[in-house]
């Protein structure tokens, strides 16, 4: 299927600096090729029962969203991941790399996908920058709210995962464990807890719960 | 294709211009003297800093001691700010302002409401960024000390009206009998384009940089009526009155000099070359990529800003689309990209989230020409094309009818 394949675009820049000079390039080769030509993006209207599962995370308010599509076969194989984003150049490249991991060899089985970490799509990308990686890989999270969409569907209610963690913002899908996991990373402000996981950014109403995460997690590493 | 460059970023920074590199040349290597050094060698580089401090008075109609040189707009800012505030603290500790403002004013004043006690009140400004220059008026008390209001924004280009709030500001303190509050502008963005005389727009402090009227960077200026009170922020010497200690950068200064004199010289013949490529690229833009919206004032705005919202993508992913294209252009303002919240100027002018996150500024300079534009108006809107088409965002339209 070459429907969903963009012509490489003209020119071989794409090259950033980034701000602070500790590294020469924003983006490493993997994530301009799927920055520049992002595989498996939806650009058509979906045919009636094309897709049997459909997941969704963030809000443009966050800066974020996606949605994507599952064609899950036999043996919960999938057989065709779509997506589709309004994000940066890591969101989209993330998210394109992603859906060549989960399709390619013949498709991932629903469990197999559902372990797939923000670390290991990373780890295909050949590195982010540092304070884009919270925020803009968000694959895994719509991948796992689209299993328990098909499940949903097929009427496998016991087959249904609730995150492990807890969500803190319904709306950017943060997690206890995502804000943990920040504060362990020294972003010990609202503020700066916010630039890693955009947590509660455009949902104001859940902001003093992540306060007090950040105030419970501090007090546990920090003292 | 060949590459063609084009650089449409020129609000960030402008590229030296050669005569100003002439004149800083003799002091990088024959005149290296220290300005505070009591010989020959000291004697010919302190001459170069009061020329130069001439020079720039002289854009601003001010006198030479009532221009303090800095590293910058940011550092002016910060003077201006914390110095009046701390300084006048017998008087009140209330701040008027706008939530449009640079971080550099914007960031001081945060300081001072979090961490010492002052209170800022902000003005709201309407939908095309403009402040109404009575409300500013009406939100002045009697501890009021200082009124702080950016000329011309950095981000949507959008004019206040400077000299109408200045006019004001004297007649009320007039009528009171008093001199608060104090009124600061920063016109970085302003120096070689509008009236920048501080007689005319009634201010008692501007700041003024050089980087972005194609003079060196990591200079400025503060303007400071004589006989305001500042407190310092750094100690050690009596350079720029003890207000400012430090070795001057004599390089810099020179060079800020001549490009501020340039700046005032070709003013008007800047403007009209650069105003009606900016109406060019407006209509050209809104006309050939559907779901657009300016930012800011139509006429009320700076003669080189263009910030257009692309509705349904996000301005990150096409500035590196647009970089890839030879097309060097900015998201909002340069000194947040480091950050990944969306513009705050935007976000004041009551437009959501998703609006604000697909907004780019580009800004027009000496050098650009018709070509650049069209380059730009050729290569923009299949870029917009093919990430609206990966974009589920569907912004409604009432943001950009």
């Amino acid at each position: 299927m070459n429907d969903h394949v963009l012509p490489p675009i003209k020119g071989s820049g794409g090259d950033v600096a980034s701000q602070d000079k500790k590294q020469s390039w924003f983006y490493s080769d993997i994530v301009k090729e799927h920055f520049f030509n992002p595989k498996n993006f939806l650009d058509r209207d979906i045919k009636e029962g094309e897709f049997n599962a459909m997941g969704k995370v963030g809000s443009p308010a966050c800066g974020d969203e996606l949605k994507v599509w599952l064609n899950v076969g036999e043996d919960e194989k999938i057989l065709d991941f779509k997506w589709k984003t309004f994000g940066c150049g890591s969101a989209i490249a993330s998210t394109s790399i992603a859906s060549v991991m989960v399709i390619e060899n013949g498709g991932m089985t629903l469990s197999e996908a559902r372990k797939i970490k923000p670390q290991d799509i990373m780890k295909r990308l050949g590195g982010l920058p540092q304070r884009k990686f919270h925020c803009s890989v968000l694959c895994d999270k719509a991948l796992r709210d689209a299993i328990n969409d098909y499940y949903r569907r097929t009427d496998q209610i016991d087959k249904i995962q609730v995150e492990a963690a807890r969500i803190i913002d319904p709306v950017s899908k943060v997690t206890d464990r995502d804000i943990e996991e920040a504060v362990l990373e020294g972003a010990i402000t609202l503020e700066a807890v916010q630039k890693k996981t955009k947590a509660g950014v455009g949902n104001p109403g859940v902001l003093p719960a992540i306060e007090e995460l950040i105030r419970f997690y501090k007090d546990k590493y920090f003292g | 294709m060949a590459n063609r460059e084009v650089y449409l970023d020129h609000a960030a920074t402008t590229p030296i211009d050669e005569r100003v590199l002439g004149s800083m040349r003799p002091f990088l290597l024959e005149n290296f003297g220290n300005p505070s050094s009591f010989h020959m060698m000291g004697k010919v580089v302190r001459d170069a800093i009061d020329d130069a401090r001439e020079k720039v008075a002289v854009a601003l109609g001010a006198r030479p001691d009532e221009i303090l040189f800095t590293s910058g707009g940011s550092e002016s800012d910060n003077l201006a700010v914390l110095g009046v505030a701390r300084a006048h603290i017998e008087h009140g500790k209330h701040i008027v302002s706008l939530r449009t403002e640079h971080q550099a004013v914007a960031e001081p004043l945060y300081h001072l409401e979090k961490k010492e006690g002052f209170e800022v009140t902000y003005v709201d400004v309407d939908r095309e960024g403009l402040v109404d220059a009575q409300a500013v008026i009406d939100a002045i008390r009697p501890d009021t000390t200082l009124v702080t209001i950016l000329y011309a924004n950095n981000e949507i280009g959008v004019i206040q009206p400077i000299s109408e709030i200045g006019n004001k500001i004297q007649k009320m303190r007039e009528e009171t009998k008093t001199r608060y509050p104090l009124f600061h502008t920063d016109a970085c963005q302003a120096v070689g384009t509008l009236e920048v005389d501080v007689n005319k727009l009634h201010v008692d402090l501007m700041t003024i940089n050089s980087s972005k009227i194609y003079g060196p960077k990591g200079v400025g200026a503060l303007y400071v009526h004589r006989g305001i009170k500042l407190r310092s922020l750094q100690f050690g010497g009596a350079q720029e009155r003890g207000i400012r200690p430090g070795t001057e950068n004599v390089i810099g200064i020179v060079g800020f000099g001549t490009a501020i004199e340039i700046a005032a010289e070709e003013r008007e013949q800047y403007n009209e070359k650069v105003t009606p490529l900016r109406d060019y690229c407006i209509e050209q833009l809104l006309s050939v990529i559907p779901k657009t919206r300016l930012n800011g004032h139509p006429t009320k705005r700076l003669a080189n800003n263009v910030n257009i919202s692309f509705m349904d993508v996000e301005g990150e992913a096409l500035l590196l689309y647009l970089d890839a294209s030879g097309i060097y252009a900015s998201t909002g303002s340069a000194c947040t990209s480091a950050s990944l919240d969306p513009s705050h100027v935007i976000l004041a002018l009551g437009l959501p989230y998703e609006v604000a996150h697909g907004s780019l500024r580009f800004s027009l300079g000496r050098s650009t020409t018709k070509e650049d534009i069209d380059y730009l108006v050729a290569t923009l809107p299949a870029l917009v094309e093919r990430l609206r088409k990966i974009s589920p965002v569907s912004v409604d339209e009432k943001y950009f009818r």
